[in-house]
């Protein structure tokens, strides 16, 4: 194996120039900032760094478990959340490392390009005096003149780049081959900037958020933030200029295997884009099949069908006739059986006294069993909704819905049944058609259950970048760890009576990379001991007589 | 017939794991072989496994170590084969079983991934065979794996959930075990590498290939699993942008998969950096393994995310 230092070490580590002066204490940062070992050390930092973002929550993908870890580490949480820790990815720190390592990365690199756009240009460099000495050598004397001899030469090395240099009695031919690695690794690096750009931009110009939507109809339009259950803004997003469209969920299919496994999910929507709007065609849907795997894409945004639950509806008679039917998404809380749980809420009608409208509010929370067991305690057995079943709780008094502070839609305030504001009236399991009359004559009756979807919608400017310099990552990495840079070296030079000619031969690889060898042994092999030729033929190990006599 | 072929799939993956424990012991008694050889001469130590005529092919028979050692080695390296033959039969038939491709849980991925790295070692020793030392260090991992694998991780052959139904499963999981399995050879070749450097172990470490040869060993490897790997994770990526809205979150899977492939990139600027060369990239070829496994193991079981498989993202 054959590798040399000088390939791969930076072209600056090998500076001369002297340092001096006022600009020395700048240049030495740089110089050191952009060598091959600060380079290895931010890399590692880079690494380390990430490490927290996978083994504590973080506040961008579950808020929950980081409030279950305040909880569970009190006197360490607050710490670790002052530096950032349970958000890795947007923390100072973590960006210092790898914007440094980009600065690195193009100090190394910019150079190392117009030094390769020269070596692009440059003749393969002269042949060395002596041979024997390189890694890979050998010579022979060949039954043939030198014109034919050079031809043979050059016939076997098509495709490398090579030069003829005339020499006293004979010539030389240098050849070299593999520039494609370092453009390579040139490319390579070049692509992770372009990279890092792409994802830049998704991170200030890119929205998200997630929408629930009932499956028989509902509809939810791109037109603001106020549309969405839950929005991330990118950095530059205001949510004034989101792209407009439309979707209606028709209908929504889930299928389950006898065990409850899930086995495919489908969603009938219609969608309106932009130009539709535009246009003023709002009563035409476009049809699409929404599965998982399969979002829709519009030009720009991306709707993906992410996840599904049930909707309880409940009909309140209230004593004095009137009728409010509440039906609202209430969330799984078993992924397998589909158990859910919620909190549908209701308004007494035509109540003018705002003491006692606040104080008779009702609630009905509980659990919803999609396929009940039939049994005593509500559960469920089966995800799809077969035997629906709730058993619920109704409270009535003071919701807290007029506070001020936004509550969850799955459930009551806590601390107004805490503070005895609100109170149970009733408790009862019911399957649809059944109802409980509460003590002032209230009746609620459990009507059915209806399924809903959660959308998610994804917008992301800059992927389509990522993608295009991922790719050239990629040939850039194949390049440059599959090619090897190489030299090869022939000295022809003819006998005295000219009829025979002694072709010496050498060879180096530039690269950390074996297996120039054999590729050595091969040309030797089609140069030096072609059968017809008679030739007398020394081998790498051996110095040739000749080379020494010529060299000495 | 589909729960047959589940039934013998299973009993292949037995067989193989047995197989290759077998081989595990053929390798061990050739180094037991050698050993004594070395000390005592005659045939002390070594099982007494012998066969009344000698083979055509083995060396010339004074009853001393090294010809029984170059048998049982060869024997090892057979049972070797036979055993990813098993095991990749084992794999073929899970998938008819389930009717999908069968990489579809833990169980799956780690048999595909020990299967890579036999492959993998197998193309080493037809290249140089003077590694074959080796073979026992190999095993050993994968067979860890595939018993860890066919225990804690089983499962029996089932549809996926429909977040999993999709061509890139193919594309991303296969590459990404193949990558695995392939990395997995680099990883034990430094860990042998940096023991041989060490001088500890002296008359054990002997046996293996020079230290120069193992460290050439993992390089060959890791500079063609590298690329690999890092296109399983672009596959991962244009398949996350499809399933689950954006194409990098910052998932633990994701965030172990991008600490493994830096440090692997640690890796390859150490092996163009004076001072680093040998010794301290070794450790760093090492620890890019280790983030791989780690990336399998303990994000997979033990920190929850959407790589988990659980609901329907
Ligand atoms: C995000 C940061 C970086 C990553 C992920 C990265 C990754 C890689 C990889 C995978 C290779 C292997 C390709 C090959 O061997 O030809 C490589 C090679 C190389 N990198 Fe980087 N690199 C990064 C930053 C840098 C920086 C900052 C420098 C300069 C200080 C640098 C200089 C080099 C050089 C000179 C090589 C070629 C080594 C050789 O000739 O074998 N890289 N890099």
């Amino acid at each position: 194996m054959a590798s040399t230092e000088l390939a791969t070490r930076p072209p600056e580590s090998g500076d001369p120039r002297p340092t001096g002066g006022r600009l020395a204490i700048p240049r030495n940062a740089w110089r050191a900032l952009t060598s091959m070992r600060t380079a290895l050390i931010l890399l590692f930092l880079l690494a380390l760094a990430a490490m927290p973002g996978a083994l504590l929550p973080q506040r961008s993908l579950n808020q929950q478990l980081v409030d279950q870890y305040f909880t569970d580490h009190p006197s360490i949480a607050p710490l670790l959340s002052r530096l950032g820790f349970f958000d890795v990815f947007a923390a100072p720190w973590f960006a210092a490392i790898y914007l440094l390592l980009m600065i690195s990365l193009v100090g190394c690199v910019l150079p190392r390009t117009i030094e390769h756009a020269k070596t692009m240009r440059a003749a393969p460099v002269a042949t060395p005096r002596n041979l024997g000495r390189l890694p890979h050598h050998g010579s022979a004397t060949l039954d043939v003149g030198p014109e034919e001899a050079a031809e043979r030469v050059r016939h076997r090395l098509r495709g490398w780049r090579k030069v003829e240099t005339a020499t006293g009695s004979g010539r030389t031919i240098s050849a070299e081959k593999g520039y494609l690695r370092e453009f390579g690794n040139l490319l390579f690096h070049l692509s992770l900037i372009g990279l890092l750009v792409g994802f830049g931009a998704g991170k200030l110009y890119g929205y998200g958020g997630q929408v629930i939507v009932l499956a028989d109809g509902g509809q939810f339009c791109n037109t603001g933030i106020l549309g969405y259950d839950s929005f991330q803004a990118g950095l530059r997003v205001d949510g004034t200029n989101l792209q407009p469209f439309c979707v209606r969920v028709n209908d929504f299919e889930a299928s389950y295997l006898p065990d409850g496994q899930p086995e495919s999910y489908h969603a009938s929507i219609g969608y309106q884009t932009t130009d539709d709007l535009n246009a003023g065609r709002v009563d035409q849907w476009r049809p699409y099949p929404l599965e998982v795997n399969s979002p829709l894409r519009l030009d720009g945004s991306r709707v993906y069908l992410i996840n599904h639950g049930y909707a309880p509806r409940f009909t309140v008679t209230f004593p004095d006739g009137q009728k409010r039917t509440g039906e609202i998404q209430w969330q799984p809380v078993d992924a397998t059986t589909y158990l859910s749980q919620g909190a549908t809420k209701f308004e007494p009608p035509g109540v003018t006294d705002e003491e006692k409208r606040r104080t008779s509010q009702l609630a009905i929370t509980g659990l919803l069993a999609p396929t009940s067991s039939g049994g005593q305690v509500v559960t469920s057995v089966f995800p799809a909704l077969r035997d629906p079943e709730v058993a619920v709780d109704v409270l009535r008094g003071d919701l807290g819905l007029d506070d001020g502070r936004g509550q969850s839609i799955f459930e009551v305030d806590q601390s107004k049944i805490d503070s005895g504001q609100l109170k149970q009236v009733a408790r009862a399991n019911l399957v649809p058609g059944q109802s409980i009359t509460l003590d002032d004559g209230t009746i609620v009756t459990f009507d059915d259950v209806r399924q809903w979807v959660a959308l998610q919608i994804s917008h992301d400017p800059g992927q389509d970048t990522v993608l295009v310099f991922a790719v050239l990552m990629l040939i850039g990495l194949g390049l440059s760890l599959s090619i090897r840079r190489r030299r090869f070296w022939a000295r022809l030079t003819p006998t005295a009576d000219g009829t025979r000619t002694v072709v010496e031969i050498g060879g180096l690889a530039r690269t950390d990379r074996a297996g120039y060898g054999e590729e050595f042994d091969r040309l030797r092999a089609d140069l030096l001991d072609a059968p017809h030729t008679g030739a007398e033929v020394d081998g790498s190990g051996a110095d040739g007589p000749n080379t020494a006599a010529k060299d000495g | 017939m589909l729960t047959e072929f589940a039934l013998y799939s299973d009993r292949l993956f037995m067989a193989a794991v047995g197989v290759y424990v077998l081989a595990m012991v053929l390798h061990g008694a050739e180094y037991a072989v050698q050993r004594s050889a070395k000390g005592v001469l005659v045939g002390a130590g070594g099982p007494a496994v012998e066969t009344d005529a000698p083979p055509p092919d083995a060396p010339p028979r004074d009853g001393s170590g090294p010809g029984r050692a170059e048998r049982y080695g060869r024997m090892g390296v057979s049972l070797v084969v036979l055993g990813a033959v098993l095991q990749a039969a084992s794999i073929v038939l899970r998938g008819l079983a389930a009717q999908r491709w069968p990489l579809g849980n833990m169980y799956e991925f780690t048999s595909a991934i020990c299967l890579a790295a036999v492959v993998a070692w197998l193309v080493v020793l037809r290249r140089s065979p003077a590694s074959r030392p080796m073979g026992l260090f190999v095993l050993l991992p994968v067979v860890i794996l595939l018993f860890l694998g066919g225990t804690v991780l089983y499962a029996p052959a089932a549809p996926v959930m429909p977040a999993l139904q999709s061509y890139w499963l193919v594309v991303h999981v296969t590459t990404v075990s193949i990558a695995s399995g392939l990395l997995m050879v680099p990883g034990v070749a430094s860990l042998l590498f940096l023991l041989r450097r060490s001088g500890k172990l002296e008359g054990f470490a002997e046996r293996l290939p020079s230290a120069d040869a193992l460290d050439r060993l993992a390089y060959r490897i890791t500079i063609i699993a590298f690329p690999l790997y890092t296109f399983a994770i672009m596959a991962g990526a244009i398949w996350a942008e499809a399933a689950w809205g954006r194409f990098w979150g910052w998932d633990p899977k994701e965030t172990v998969a991008f600490v493994a492939w830096v440090i692997y990139a640690a890796y390859l600027h150490a092996r163009a950096t004076a001072g680093w060369r040998s010794g301290p990239a070794a450790w760093v070829n090492v620890a890019g393994f280790a983030a791989v496994i780690f990336n399998l193991f303990f994000i997979n079981m033990v920190v929850s995310g959407l790589h988990s498989y659980a609901g329907l993202g």
